[in-house]
């Protein structure tokens, strides 16, 4: 197994909370990795630290044995390492075509070109529209992101991820506040990714089946730190996971 | 060349600009053309304003100091050597390369920081500026400014008001292809979410000194039009009103759109003209500015697109389809 992303010691402090509390692990190329825990784990900290939206206090991010600790977001996405957001985060104001058309236009590197008018790139249009295809929201191309359903959003999200065509998907779940409905779709969608190109992907989820489903490797953070490693079988019986994971929510809940 | 694929809006600009192109012909009143001159001159200077303001969210209250870098450039160096058309490129070209030097290195300072630190920054700077043409008599005249001779055939306030006009008509269809260009899309992009701009691959920095350099050398432009409007200059182009002016211009007229700034031109050099006429009748006419006040802050309220903005959304439809056709 050869890994594509590699944490070493990797810490972030805010005040006193540290969220990620030294985590070595490596992401194995081409594979499906998930990372579950409770809410609060620190899954989503370690992706902003992944993706250069945070610096960490402590340790090193390498990106095929690559030291990328200090690089820009700008920087990683353009090495390769393309990600969604949990919050939602798309250009509202624009349209979903403009909104897609844009991760378009940055993968294939057009990104000076001043003088030239924009309808001149028709292939990124068509490029757009073929993404929104695969996502179920070639519909609505023509609507402001704004007025577009919560779930609808998670979409375009999907959509402008796929656009940059990086070798890294991190994927912040995609389907958190879609309608039952609308899930399927998705994971279909992500599958197919898995399936037929070869990504790597990892994916931050709290839907157990879908999970079991779909990963060639599990990670379990709990308190900021990397609690178990493995296939989902081994997860699934691991004890320490057991008590710590669904103690830990159940002590949540009942605090 | 094909020219199916030019949109209609251009016909109607094109039409317009031809219909402005006969205008001395109609008017032949000194002062009413050079009203006219000063729009065009004020209106360059709002596009160049809000192609930071509009198009990429760049918040500058001290973008008077290119226009006053153009004014000073072009008048020194006219004032320094013989009334040449040869010296009157020279003096563009210093211009241009003043305000290039000055909002790069403006931009690199600040433009990876939030927003207003630009502003604080641009205000200082055009603050130095009035300052410096203030003290360096010898150079500039003081307060008092100076007076300075025009190349000969500059002096036919007819031709002045065609290079004025042609420079708009220049400036207007090369900043609409700018907009509209990849990098164009781009600036829209950090206007709406920086955050995400950076994560799709897109080096924001890079796109913001680009855009505050543009802007400068435009702004320097309209500065030395100005100028050769008046064959006079003092220090008022480095004033905070001209940072102001612009605003209200934009504003207005409708940010994130460039004929907004050429109509809130219009509208501020007209009304400031007939609101002064005023003054005999009621004094509050001599402090146009207060009623300015007023317009501005019901604009914001009420008219948040501005006129040019509001035309467009009701044209495009794009807002209501959002809102009926979820």
């Amino acid at each position: 197994m050869t890994a594509i992303l590699e944490t070493k010691d990797l810490a972030i402090a805010f005040g006193g909370h540290t969220a990620v509390d030294h985590i070595s692990v490596q992401i194995p190329e081409k594979k499906f990795t998930s990372i579950i825990g409770p809410n609060g784990a620190g899954k989503t900290t370690l992706f902003n630290l992944l993706s250069g939206q945070l610096s960490p206090t402590n340790g090193q991010i390498l990106y095929k044995d690559q030291d990328i600790t200090k690089l820009s977001t700008t920087k990683r996405t353009r090495l390769g390492i393309g990600r969604s957001f949990q919050i939602t985060n798309v250009f509202p104001n624009l349209t979903v075509l403009e909104n897609v058309r844009l991760a378009v236009q940055s993968q294939a590197k057009v990104r000076y070109q001043m003088l030239a008018h924009f309808k001149y790139y028709k292939q990124f249009e068509a490029k757009a529209m073929e993404l929104l295809e695969r996502v179920f929201l070639d519909a609505k191309a023509e609507l402001r992101a704004v007025n577009l359903a919560h779930g609808e959003k998670r979409k375009l999200e999907m959509a402008m991820l796929l656009a940059l065509d990086t070798e890294v998907l991190l994927l912040d779940e995609p389907t958190a506040g879609m309608s039952l409905e609308e899930v399927p779709a998705i994971i279909e969608v992500i599958k197919k990714i898995k399936e037929e190109e070869d990504r790597t992907i990892v994916l931050i989820e709290h839907k157990i089946d879908m999970i079991m489903d779909l990963s060639d490797e599990v990670l379990v953070l709990f308190h900021g730190e990397l609690l178990a490693k493995g296939t989902p079988e081994e997860i699934i019986e691991n004890e320490t996971v057991q008590s710590a994971y669904l103690g830990g929510m159940y002590d949540e809940q009942l605090a | 060349m094909n020219l199916r694929h030019i949109e209609r809006s251009t016909w109607i600009y094109i039409a317009f600009a031809l219909l402005l192109f006969i205008v001395p012909f109609l008017f032949t009143g000194r002062s009413m053309l050079f009203m006219i001159m000063q729009v065009f001159i004020f209106g360059i200077f709002a596009m160049s304003y809000d192609l930071l303001l509009g198009y990429t969210g760049i918040i500058s209250f001290g973008h008077a100091m290119f226009f006053g870098i153009g004014a000073y450039s072009a008048a020194i160096v006219m004032d320094l050597n013989d009334s040449t058309l040869l010296s009157l490129a020279a003096g563009v070209l210093v211009a241009v390369i003043i305000a290039a030097i000055v909002s790069f290195i403006a931009g690199i300072l600040t433009l990876r920081l939030k927003s207003h630190f630009y502003a604080m920054l641009t205000l200082a700077l055009a603050g130095l500026f009035l300052v410096a043409a203030e003290k360096w008599t010898s150079l500039t005249g003081g307060g008092e400014g100076f007076t300075f001779r025009l190349p000969e055939f500059l002096r036919d306030s007819g031709t002045m008001y065609m290079i004025c006009l042609i420079s708009l008509v220049v400036f207007f269809f090369g900043l609409r292809r700018f907009t509209k260009s990849p990098l164009g899309k781009v600036l829209v992009a950090i206007r709406e979410n920086e955050n995400r701009t950076e994560s799709l691959g897109f080096q924001v920095l890079h796109y913001k000194v680009i855009v505050s350099v543009i802007a400068g050398v435009i702004a320097s432009f309209a500065g030395v039009l100005y100028v050769l409007s008046l064959r006079f200059i003092d220090t008022s182009v480095f004033a905070v009103d001209v940072t102001l002016d612009a605003l209200l211009m934009t504003i207005i007229g409708g940010v994130g759109t460039l004929i907004g700034p050429l109509i809130g031109a219009g509208l501020v050099e007209f009304a400031h003209h007939w609101l002064s006429d005023l003054a005999d009748v009621h004094w509050i006419f001599e402090r146009w500015i207060i009623l300015y006040g007023i317009v501005y802050i019901l604009a914001v309220i009420f008219f948040p697109l501005g006129i040019a903005g509001t035309i467009q959304s009701k044209f495009s439809n794009r807002v209501t389809k959002g809102l009926f056709k979820k």
